[in-house]
């Protein structure tokens, strides 16, 4: 149990007779950036509020760090830090006075939140009024206060959310340096599965409340099976002689020809009868279905 | 002990720039000028009535304690207890708030300490200031008998007694303005319990004590003076301080079990 600084028991959480959350088994181990994807709706949030207790759980189902989080509340949320949903910011005072008000109630130095305003990048704007900040600033100051308290765990809801290209790059390179320099474990939702696929080394994938994949980054791509793709100068008397030669045709399209990639030498032999019946092949190579549409694949059948 | 100082410094912390702070300041300080004012400018006037010394404080102080006691404490009362908790309402703050290593118990108590805190540096600054303008009236204007008698028990008791008996209010309005984000229900629910106060306190209803808003003012009814007595020497827990207290102590408890209860969507 200890191996995981997540592990959730088949839990269940409802709102009303609406079910939010059924049967989840989350394994997040510890050292991992944990990329846990679904649409919106399909109950990320409700599951970061749950393991930061702010929704009641039903007694041994959530576990942080290997202890039952409704009776080791505080000793769990020291371990910590969060950004959940939009940024929560006190408007009316400055990016600074926000980092110093969380070092009040962690009891940390006040030096610390002129390091986090460095650390994300707003030394400038420490004493602007945070109520004037743009999306993206109030986001980074956002993950400033998640950091401050130096947590081992991070629940990062969205974080890249409003972000500009430059700041989901910086978002995603302070991300991993987290894990791989600090030995923080991050649990990181979004929607954006590209985003994922660059930071997460596992994956779990959220559907209506429910888990429909859990594993490494590496498992996820195994399931997508890969593609061999072939542009000719004649698409479909190719398709039709590759056909007629044994072989499946997944698809076609006026550009190129899909088939199952089975391994280096096949494509070689397919190269091979292209051209020695006619064909002039301008390219021909191996493609994963990317995790966009696998996604999609796997929601669908939910 | 220590998570509960830290969340009511932080509570200062935030409120530090906000009216809900400045107004604790503000308003004794315009309210006893005001008074002041009054009393210097039409000192002929008020000389005229030849006051003796005790006579003279109870006009003066009367001045402001009677529009604090009816009004403006209840409603002081009822904008404290939504400031402290619309700070996290507007912000959206609850959420991170409660994702902190400290007790549910803590934070809550805090809030409601620093709400305490406030109207109570409001109304000592109300008993200063009337006091300390009172000796200022009397050097500006020397024919004046302010110095003819000590005020400062009276003063006392009597901001005490209003300070006691608005903590009933502040429970109650506490609790709306903790369940409710928005501003109207809190405030509303007060206005009418305000008047309703006002209402059955000035008329003299036998229950009028059971309601939370006509504490205050009954707590300054001065009912019973004894034959040959100071009539400014009264005590300080009387039926509707106690009553406040119970209302206070019993609310406070049960803001905490729906704060523990709450879940924050």
């Amino acid at each position: 149990m200890s191996n995981f600084a997540i592990e959730t028991v088949g839990l269940n959480y409802n709102f009303g007779n609406q079910v939010v959350v059924k049967d989840l088994s989350l394994k997040v181990p510890t050292g991992s950036i944990y990329g846990f994807l679904g649409p919106n709706g399909a109950g990320k949030t409700t599951t970061i509020k749950i393991l930061l207790n702010l929704l009641q759980s039903p007694a041994d189902q959530v576990f942080v760090f290997g202890k039952e989080i409704n009776s080791n509340r505080i000793a769990t949320l020291k371990r910590v830090g969060a950004l959940v949903e939009q940024p929560a910011i006190y408007g009316h005072l400055s990016g600074k006075e926000n980092l110093i008000n969380r070092c009040i109630l962690l009891g940390l130095k006040r030096s610390k939140a002129d390091e986090m305003l460095a650390l994300v990048g707003l030394t400038e704007a420490a004493n602007k009024k945070s109520n004037k900040y743009s999306l993206g600033m109030k986001q980074r100051l956002g993950i400033a206060l998640a950091l401050v308290s130096d947590p081992e765990l991070l629940l990062l809801d969205e974080p890249t959310n409003g972000l500009d290209p430059n700041g989901i790059i910086e978002v995603r390179n302070l991300m991993i340096d987290l894990a791989t320099k600090h030995n923080k474990t991050i649990l990181v939702s979004s929607h954006l599965l590209a985003e994922i696929e660059r930071t997460a080394t596992h994956v779990g994938i959220i559907n209506k409340g429910q888990l429909l994949f859990q594993g490494t980054i590496d498992e996820l791509h195994l399931l997508s099976k890969p593609m061999l793709e072939i542009e000719t100068d004649d698409i479909e008397s190719a398709a039709a002689l590759l056909s007629n030669s044994g072989y499946e045709i997944i698809s076609k399209t006026d550009k190129k020809v899909i088939l199952p990639f089975t391994s280096s030498k096949d494509s070689g032999k397919i190269n091979t009868l292209l051209i020695q019946s006619g064909f002039t092949v301008y390219s021909l190579y191996q493609q994963r279905k990317d995790l966009e549409n696998l996604f999609l694949d796997i929601t669908k059948n939910n | 002990m220590r998570s509960l100082y830290i969340s009511l410094f932080s509570e200062f912390y935030k409120s530090r720039k906000t009216l809900a702070f400045w107004a604790a300041i503000l308003l004794p300080v315009v309210i006893c000028s005001l008074v002041s004012f009054g009393f210097y400018s039409s000192s002929d006037k008020i000389l005229k009535m030849n006051y003796p010394g005790l006579m003279l404080w109870a006009r003066y102080s009367g001045a402001t304690l009677n529009v604090m006691g009816m009004l403006i404490m209840p409603f002081y009362v009822i904008f404290m207890a939504f400031s402290v908790n619309n700070i996290e309402h507007k912000n959206d703050t609850w959420k991170t708030l409660f994702a902190q290593p400290l007790n549910k118990f803590s934070i809550y108590a805090a809030k409601y300490l620093y709400a305490v805190l406030l109207i109570f540096l409001c109304l000592f600054l109300f008993a200063a200031l009337t006091f300390g303008f009172g000796y200022l009236l009397q050097a500006l204007v020397p024919k004046y008998t302010f110095n003819q008698y000590n005020p400062t028990t009276f003063l006392f008791n009597a901001y005490a007694k209003l300070f006691l008996s608005s903590l009933g209010i502040l429970s109650l309005q506490f609790i709306l303005s903790l369940v409710w984000a928005d501003f109207l229900k809190p405030m509303g629910i007060g206005f009418v319990g305000t008047i309703m106060g006002i209402v059955t306190a000035s008329l003299n209803w036998q229950y009028a004590y059971l309601i939370p808003y006509s504490l205050p003012t009954l707590a300054l009814t001065i009912t019973k003076v004894k034959p040959g007595g100071d009539p400014l020497a009264f005590d300080i827990f009387t039926k509707d301080v106690y009553t406040s207290l119970i209302y206070a102590v019993a609310l406070f408890v049960i803001g905490y079990f729906i704060v523990s209860k709450k879940s924050i969507k």
